[in-house]
């Protein structure tokens, strides 16, 4: 069984519709990048899966290790295994990041049945993260996302990915913005969290991210679909050809 | 306890300090007049020079106008309407005899008052209605010189300190409340501690009103001698009731040379049901002087409670390098509507204030920050720092801001930050992709957001304090 299966998923947002008909086959252990074009509905499908508020299905199915995702509740999908790195991280004063992350991997644990970690073991989960990201302990006790820097925000991301270990990861351009340091510390968080137990998705404008993180599908969305479908082949003459020629293909089809 | 059931339970609670002890209760006829404070002085029985002060009091606020200044809004107070006195029949004379209904009261809302359950080191005076019903550990602070009590008792046991200092930072006549309070007020909390004492324990006083119909006007006074040092606490609730009732308190503090006051309020007065009906009235008139040299007065308050909160507990800073502080959290659910700040007023050298308030409105709550930093001619390098934030809830409540600031002393420096901030579905959202239900996510934000006055309460306080906001800003459904 496929961990996530999306059937001809259709969503509108403020009254438009973005996804027109979305297939999509994500096995666990598999890394799929979706690359696009502007507006052709790759942030959309990822906040579509994620739940957020506005983003109005419209037709289709989603299934995640064979459950009705769409059904869930943001909080449930998170705390059954889909995690969100977010495009733009939001900032929130006054919550430290350790302070957050804990609470919301007990609140995960919970789910799972397992006991809560008190702060000493929650910082032994952390420690080796931290130095995967390559990120200072002061990091720890800053107010959440709140001044950093749009480097820091994208590092933040994908160690709270390290640290809540999901089954599905969803990357919503998480490169986008960083420097070419960043994007190999990025990028060599990410490969550390690859597994045969995890599925990530990468969401992304550029083939740049694909250097470092070798996808084994890559997929074009162009208008609302999945236009074509390849290897890691495709990622690099997207990069040479440019988008318009899947797109003019999927319109003459 | 799962997440879910936490949750439920969080939300379904309502204001769980609304329950009456039926008692019985003597109560003064409804109305004011001169008979009725000489009647309550009389039940007091009070000296005359206390009696005197009570009537020029009286007198002053027959020819003073209710205050409209605040920016809050209610229907007119029929001042004839309410009783000025109640009080359990058969007063106690020790804890010994306190009608056990009453110690059961006390123990529903976590407030033991035999010693034997007491807190460790919080030594209470409770008062019910317009009575003291008893302190702890009196003997014990006795020990150390320390007065600690009932206003009453101590007019009674120590009339040359009450004498002394009474109306000496709150007169008679300052403000209409005052005054009202002035020319009524029946009990409320007397501590001394006397020079060079470390007042051991938090002192702790718990007002309730429990009568229909009742005003609550109780008096507190402290006083630290020359180096002295307390820290005192006062929580407050009420029964729900559909009509409104007032509270109109005065708190004098006052702090010697090198003495210092530490003043924690956590003020739960019944706010009111959703549609606004009912709640209390709290028109409360705190302030605090240092008189002496190098001296420290400290105001926190967690103001969660009343419909209605009308109350600027300042700082006279009189004594050369005194401090005053004031560090306040503001909610305002449902109807409710807050109007309350500070006064920091420098007159000696070297005087520094620090102000940090914190506002959250959520429902149709109305939040003003209403604050006064004066610097006299002569307070040379006096400083000030403001810090006023507010945090929206939703997209139907009001926060709002009056800082005045006068200056006559050019040396001084004062620094003013203000920020007003909302609780935005983004931050929910992004709460909620990582596992964190969004009420859970509001709790978190609303106590990062108060955090800087928290660090300020007591241990014990500070629990309470995030307790009580938790459950007044879930009462509303403004979240999920």
């Amino acid at each position: 069984m496929a961990l996530l299966e999306i059937r001809n998923l259709s969503a509108r947002v403020a009254g438009k519709e973005i996804l027109k008909g979305v297939d999509l086959t994500v096995n666990a252990g598999e890394v799929h990048a979706i690359m696009g074009p502007n507006g052709s509905g790759k942030s959309t499908l990822a906040n579509v899966l994620a739940g957020r508020p506005n983003y109005e299905v419209t037709g289709g199915t989603v299934t995640y290790d064979g459950k009705d995702l769409l059904a869930m509740k943001p909080e449930l999908r998170a705390r059954e295994g889909v995690f969100l790195a977010f495009q733009y991280p939001v900032e929130i004063p006054g919550v430290g990041n350790a302070y957050f992350l804990k609470s919301a991997l007990n609140a995960i644990r919970r789910h799972r049945g397992q006991p809560e970690l008190d702060a000493v073991e929650f910082m032994d989960v952390v420690n080796d993260r931290v130095k995967l990201l390559e990120l200072d302990e002061a990091f720890l006790g800053r107010s959440l996302n709140d001044g950093f820097s749009g480097g820091e925000k994208k590092r933040n991301e994908i160690f709270q990915m390290a640290v809540l270990e999901p089954r599905l990861a969803v990357l919503d351009e998480t490169d986008s913005g960083l420097d070419i340091d960043a994007l190999r510390v990025v990028a060599n968080g990410v490969n550390a969290m690859r597994g045969p137990e995890r599925a990530i998705v990468v969401v992304t404008h550029y083939q740049r991210i694909l250097n470092y993180i070798t996808p084994d599908f890559v997929h074009v969305l162009a208008n609302g679909r999945i236009a074509k479908s390849g290897g890691e082949e495709l990622a690099h003459e997207l990069e040479k050809r440019g988008y318009a020629w899947v797109e003019a293909e999927a319109a003459a089809r | 306890m799962s997440q879910q059931k936490a949750i439920q339970d969080l939300t379904a609670q309502e204001y769980k300090a609304g329950f009456t002890t039926d008692i019985e209760e003597e109560f003064a006829p409804k109305g004011l007049s001169e008979d009725i404070v000489r009647f309550i002085s009389k039940k007091k029985e009070e000296p005359d020079w206390l009696l005197e002060w009570r009537l020029k009091a009286y007198r002053a606020w027959l020819a003073m106008q209710e205050p409209k200044w605040a920016n809050i809004t209610y229907g007119p107070i029929d001042y004839q309407a309410i009783h000025y006195y109640a009080a359990p029949k058969n007063a106690p004379k020790s804890l010994a005899e306190v009608d056990p209904a009453i110690l059961a009261m006390y123990d529903k809302l976590g407030i033991p008052l035999r010693e034997r359950e007491a807190l460790l080191g919080v030594a209470v005076d409770a008062v019910l209605d317009s009575v003291s019903v008893g302190t702890t550990f009196k003997e014990k602070l006795a020990e150390l010189g320390i007065i600690f009590g009932s206003f009453s008792e101590a007019v009674h046991e120590h009339p040359d300190l009450v004498r002394k200092w009474l109306g000496t930072v709150v007169p008679y006549n300052d403000n209409y409340f005052a005054a009202l309070n002035s020319a009524v007020f029946s009990d409320g909390s007397f501590a001394y501690v006397p020079p060079g004492i470390r007042c051991p324990m938090e002192l702790s006083t718990y007002f309730r009103i429990n009568a229909a119909a009742t005003g609550q006007f109780e008096r507190t006074l402290i006083i630290a001698d020359s180096g002295a040092h307390v820290s005192y606490n006062e929580g407050c609730t009420a029964p729900v009731r559909d009509e409104n009732q007032l509270h109109a308190a005065v708190v004098e503090l006052i702090a010697l040379e090198d003495g210092e006051v530490k003043y924690s309020t956590i003020q739960n007065w019944y706010p009111g049901d959703k549609q606004g009906r009912g709640g209390i009235y709290n028109f409360v008139t705190k302030r605090g002087k240092c008189l002496g040299a190098r001296s420290k007065i400290s105001w926190t308050q967690v103001e969660t409670g009343s419909a209605i909160t009308w109350k600027y507990p300042s700082c006279i800073l009189q004594g050369d390098d005194s401090v005053g502080e004031f560090y306040s959290v503001a909610v305002t659910a449902n109807r409710q509507q807050a109007d309350t700040g500070t006064k920091m007023i420098h007159i000696g050298k070297n005087t520094r204030s620090v102000i940090v308030s914190k506002g959250i409105s959520s429902g149709f709550g109305q939040n003003t920050y209403r604050g006064q930093v004066k610097i006299l001619k002569g307070a040379a390098n006096a400083r000030n720092y403001s810090q006023c934030d507010s945090l929206l809830v939703g997209d139907k409540c009001g926060a709002h801001t009056f800082p005045y600031i006068e200056v006559s002393e050019p040396s001084a420096q004062l620094e003013h930050e203000a920020t007003t901030s909302k609780i935005g579905d983004d931050q929910l959202f992004y709460c909620q992709q990582r596992g964190v239900t969004p009420e859970d996510a509001t709790n978190m934000i609303v106590n990062g957001f108060c955090k800087k006055v928290f660090l300020n309460l007591p241990m014990e306080f500070a629990v309470e304090a995030q307790r009580l906001i938790q459950v007044s800003l879930s009462l509303e459904g403004t979240v999920g």
